[in-house]
């Protein structure tokens, strides 16, 4: 029997889904050594702790909150002190984060500071005493690792998208803490904070991705490839590296080994060949579709389910046909 | 201005991926070997700086086998002025253990900036470098993308999961630096022959205890992928149903 | 994807690290810079001059030279390096760099005053400054000797008049090394070569039109009608035919190595091809025909970078002779362009796109077989190397 911890991740005033697994995940970590408690850590401005009944839906028997006017933005070393802070108290056998962007700033910092081994980008494990015992991508997915964590608290952060969360309702606890170091004399500060794009989903929090290659031909043909993401309503756009490279999309929506690392439950690829530094990026999608007029492409052997032929014809018609098959619920 | 990065030998996976027959390592026959992606993006990111300011030092730092001079000699071809190569059989899979043994190279040798790649191409696990800060108890930017520096501080954008984060900092600080920030530049030919006659000092790695090790490497499992729905739209509505009842995606 | 090359006998271990360093600089420089041009070039029958601040930078031009004048000081192995690598890409790319290396500025260096030197080539090594040889007449191919290129002395200096033909960057030159007879026309000792800038009144070039090879390069005809020029032109240290011959040995060492590179790009795309490319219901490259197709330029490779690197180390070492060059660039150039051939084969209708490298390769390889003395030339020099005998 051991408690585990979580640190979830808010950002504008609301959770992000990461927060939800790394919760989900630590509950099920505890339950399974044999019933132990999950607590949580939610940091952020003043008013934050609306936020905590929502980590016990997904497991959490304790959350503690830290609000603090200058909580606005992520504060590393604020951040980790108080992560660290928090593990170093609690006596856990594991603690765990998001492999988010600021899940990798944040998990080894804390690591560093309890000076225990972090398991990062992790999609799954198992604690198999005296070790965890972690799944970790290597080699740009090329394999998979499995490494031998020893020590307590161990700490892993969760490869977004990888383990979902599962609801396991429970009336939280919610215990107010000061930050571990004061805000005050945090030397790197965020000062801005400015979102690209008008309300898109994330790439990383989309149960959804459809990306766009070459096959588009154009920057303007990517029209399809957003039509088709509206149409799932729960969809971000990716693209390939070329297509980045050509401009036709930022390059913030690169998916593959030198851009965006992603797991979604679904994969639609729109005239993408497969190259191995995109495969790298999108193969540990639970479904993958791939739309290419060439059925050799290594995309098609990746892919679940694919369609040969021209996308042109292809994509307008699976833009309406999901459409209606939402209507229809 | 006195620059330290430090820097990572990994194999070339591209051409050739084989398991090793210990079952936990790549098979290392016909291996090529080379700079991490992201490891030159930091060397150039150094060069630019000391050339901007019109003097200082950059020295490069990796930890590794014998091989590791390779590409601490890459490093001084592209410009570096001089390598420190921390010998050891293996690089561990434990970042914690690399950090510790790069403090005592760092700490106290009048670097202004320490700078990392975003994350090694192998083992991608994004740490050292904030964990190198952690230990050093300096400030640490994360996945930098765009940099300036004006005195003794810098400005540090970080393009995260949808939205761009402006940071603020002091130096001396450690920064891990993203692709994109700045083409790292071909070594020369002319630097090639000039590196030959740049020093590398050779010290044991003083590697830490050692908690987190690979225990297995497989390959990913085989997708059952490769299953054509059909050809052309007229695959479309068959498409849809297996989304909906078989993968219950829709 | 990036091009890795082919090392089926480990002759990478018999290369030094700086050798491998320079090759896999120039290598990358050819992924990033030249192959996203090329196709379009060889299109538009282009040479990519905005290619040539980078070539320099790099320290490509005149790499053996040494560092005094601005050039790298390479051995010559890693100079050969080069030019394969460069000619993986295409061979317009390698041909631009051996004329301004080994037909510029190799001649300034090795026949040049002091003063001649210090002016001309650090400027031609940073690329500020670009170099065409002439030699080749339109009646004087193969026998160059015949040439009717003249050079007479006026009281001021020289005054020189001809046509030379087939010249690679003619048309871009700022400065041409021209070789004239200063004396009779059967007087081939009287051969002599003159630093000639080509805004001097009376020098003209145009371009050859109609190349269906050698696309991506520059190729001239010059005419110099009275060109003037000051006493100080003339290379005071050159004399007879053997001078500019020299300079074609050095020209034609390069051209041994970038032959092998040619071959590698086309033997890594047919190999490419054959393994995803399915045609009753298997890869291509599980066909006997094609693995037969492979394996012989697989063989051919490898025996040609065998003794290419053997050559390299005796010019290193100051032994080699012209003959072993002639050897090296005939059987490099003819399996080229059966490797490239056979690949376009391989290749199927693609292989006639210029999206694929291979034909592209052959087409170029003809001009590389037939120049610097072509494959019958060679012969030849070989069959007197043989026998003591001369037959042309």
């Amino acid at each position: 029997m051991a408690s585990t911890f979580a640190f979830a991740e808010a950002r504008g005033g609301a959770l992000r889904k990461v927060a939800f697994e790394a919760v989900s995940t630590a509950r099920r970590a505890a339950d399974a050594s044999g019933g132990g408690e999950a607590h949580a850590l939610l940091l952020g401005p003043p008013g934050i702790s609306t936020l905590a009944e929502q980590l016990g839906r997904y497991g959490a028997d304790r959350v503690s909150v830290v609000e603090h006017p200058a909580l606005e933005h992520y504060s590393p070393e604020v951040f980790a002190a108080t992560a660290a802070a928090q593990l170093r108290a609690g006596n856990y056998r594991a603690g765990f984060f998001s492999a988010s962007a600021q899940g990798r700033d944040l998990a080894p910092r804390a690591a560093a500071a309890l000076g225990v081994g972090l398991a990062a980008d992790i999609i799954a494990f198992e604690l198999d005493e005296p070790a965890l015992i972690a799944r970790h991508p290597a080699y740009i997915g090329k394999a998979i690792a499995s490494l031998r964590l020893e020590g307590s608290p161990a700490l892993v952060s969760l490869r977004p998208g990888a383990l979902a969360a599962a609801e396991a309702p429970r009336a939280a606890r919610v215990e107010h803490a000061p930050p571990a170091l004061d805000p005050a004399a945090a030397r790197v500060v965020v000062t801005k904070v400015v979102a690209r794009g008008a309300a898109k989903l994330d790439l990383g929090e989309a149960p959804v991705i459809v990306s766009g290659g070459r096959g588009l031909k154009g920057a303007e043909h990517f029209r399809l490839v957003e039509e088709l993401a509206a149409a799932f309503g729960n969809a971000a756009v990716g693209a390939t590296r070329a297509v980045t490279d050509d401009g036709w999309r930022p390059a913030t929506d690169q998916i593959g080994q030198t851009g965006r690392l992603v797991s979604p439950q679904l994969y639609v690829a729109v005239g993408i060949s497969g190259a191995i530094q995109h495969l790298a990026g999108m193969r540990t999608a639970k479904v993958i579709v791939a739309i290419n007029k060439d059925r050799d492409a290594p995309i098609m052997k990746l892919a679940d389910y694919a369609i040969v032929g021209d996308l042109f014809e292809i994509v307008p018609r699976l833009t309406e046909a999901v459409k209606q098959a939402r209507a229809e619920g | 201005m006195k620059i330290a990065v430090c820097i990572k030998r990994v194999p070339d996976t591209e051409v050739r991926f084989a398991i090793g027959t210990d079952r936990k390592s790549i098979d290392p026959t016909g291996l090529k070997f080379d700079l991490s992606d992201f490891d030159g993006y930091a060397i150039e990111v150094a060069l630019r700086l000391k050339e901007q300011q019109g003097g200082g030092e950059v020295v490069a730092l990796s930890l590794g086998p014998d091989g590791t001079q390779e590409i601490l000699r890459k490093a001084l071809s592209m410009g570096i002025d001089r390598a420190v190569h921390l010998q050891a059989d293996a690089i561990p899979f434990d970042a914690l253990s690399i950090a510790r043994a790069l403090v005592p190279e760092l700490e106290g040798q009048g670097f202004e900036l320490i700078l990392f790649g975003r994350n090694a191409t192998d083992t991608g696990n994004a740490c050292v470098g904030p964990m190198t800060a952690e230990l050093l108890g300096m400030p640490c930017v994360t996945a930098v993308s765009h940099l300036e520096l004006s005195e003794a501080r810098g400005i540090a954008q970080r393009e995260l999961e949808g939205v761009t984060e402006t940071v603020s900092f002091p130096l001396p600080a450690v920064l891990t630096i993203d692709e994109g920030i700045a083409r790292p530049r071909l070594p020369s030919l002319k630097g090639i022959m000039a590196a030959k006659k740049k020093p590398i000092d050779v010290r044991p790695a003083q590697l830490g205890e050692i908690r987190l090790s690979v225990q297995t490497l497989e390959l990913p499992p085989e997708r059952a992928g490769g299953r054509i729905v059909g050809e052309g739209p007229e695959a479309v509505p068959e498409l849809v149903r297996l989304l909906r009842d078989e993968a219950k995606v829709l | 994807m990036a091009f890795s090359g082919v090392d089926f006998y480990q002759l990478d271990t018999l290369l030094s690290e700086e050798e491998r360093a320079v090759r896999d600089t120039v290598r990358a420089w050819v992924d990033d810079q030249l192959m996203p041009l090329i196709a379009d070039c060889y299109i538009e029958g282009r040479f990519p001059k905005e290619l040539i601040p980078g070539l320099a930078e790099l320290g490509v031009l005149g790499a053996n030279l040494p560092e005094e004048y601005g050039c790298a000081g390479l051995n010559n192995v890693a100079y050969g390096l080069i030019m394969q690598e460069l000619e993986r890409g295409d061979s317009g790319i390698r041909s631009f760099a051996s004329v301004q290396g080994a037909l510029v500025m190799y001649p300034i260096h090795a026949f040049g005053s002091d003063q001649q030197k210090t002016h001309w080539l650090p400027r031609l090594a940073a690329g500020k400054e670009i170099g065409c040889f002439g030699l080749t007449e339109p009646d004087y191919g193969s026998n160059p000797g015949g040439m009717i290129t003249t050079a007479k002395e006026t009281r001021d200096g020289w005054a020189l008049n001809g046509t030379k033909m087939w010249i690679t960057n003619g048309s871009q030159a700022s400065v041409a090394v021209i070789w004239a007879k200063t004396g009779a026309l059967d007087d081939v000792s009287s051969i002599r070569g003159f630093i000639v800038p080509t805004s001097s009144k009376g020098y003209s070039a145009k371009d050859q039109k109609g190349k269906l090879s050698l696309r991506a390069s520059d190729t001239s005809e010059i005419h110099l009608d009275n060109v003037q020029l000051p006493r100080d032109a003339l290379l005071p240290k050159s004399g007879g035919i053997k001078s500019p011959l020299s300079c074609l040995t050095q020209a034609r060492y390069g051209i041994a190595w970038g032959a092998i590179g040619a071959a590698m790009a086309c033997y890594e795309e047919a190999v490419g091809y054959a393994k995803t490319r399915v045609m009753f219901a298997k890869p291509i490259g599980a066909t006997q025909i094609q693995q037969v197709r492979l394996a012989e330029m697989l063989t051919e490779i490898t025996k040609a970078q065998c003794l290419t690197l053997q050559l390299g180390r005796l010019k290193d070492a100051k032994t080699m002779t012209p003959q072993q060059v002639s050897l090296a660039k005939r059987n490099n150039v003819t399996i080229a362009c059966d490797i490239a051939r056979e690949a376009r084969r391989l290749l199927g209708a693609n292989g006639i796109l210029v999206e694929y490298h291979s034909m592209r390769h052959l087409a170029n390889l003809e001009s590389v077989y037939t120049y610097e003395g072509t494959h019958d030339m060679h012969s030849l020099i070989l069959g007197e190397e043989i026998t003591g005998l001369s037959a042309y």
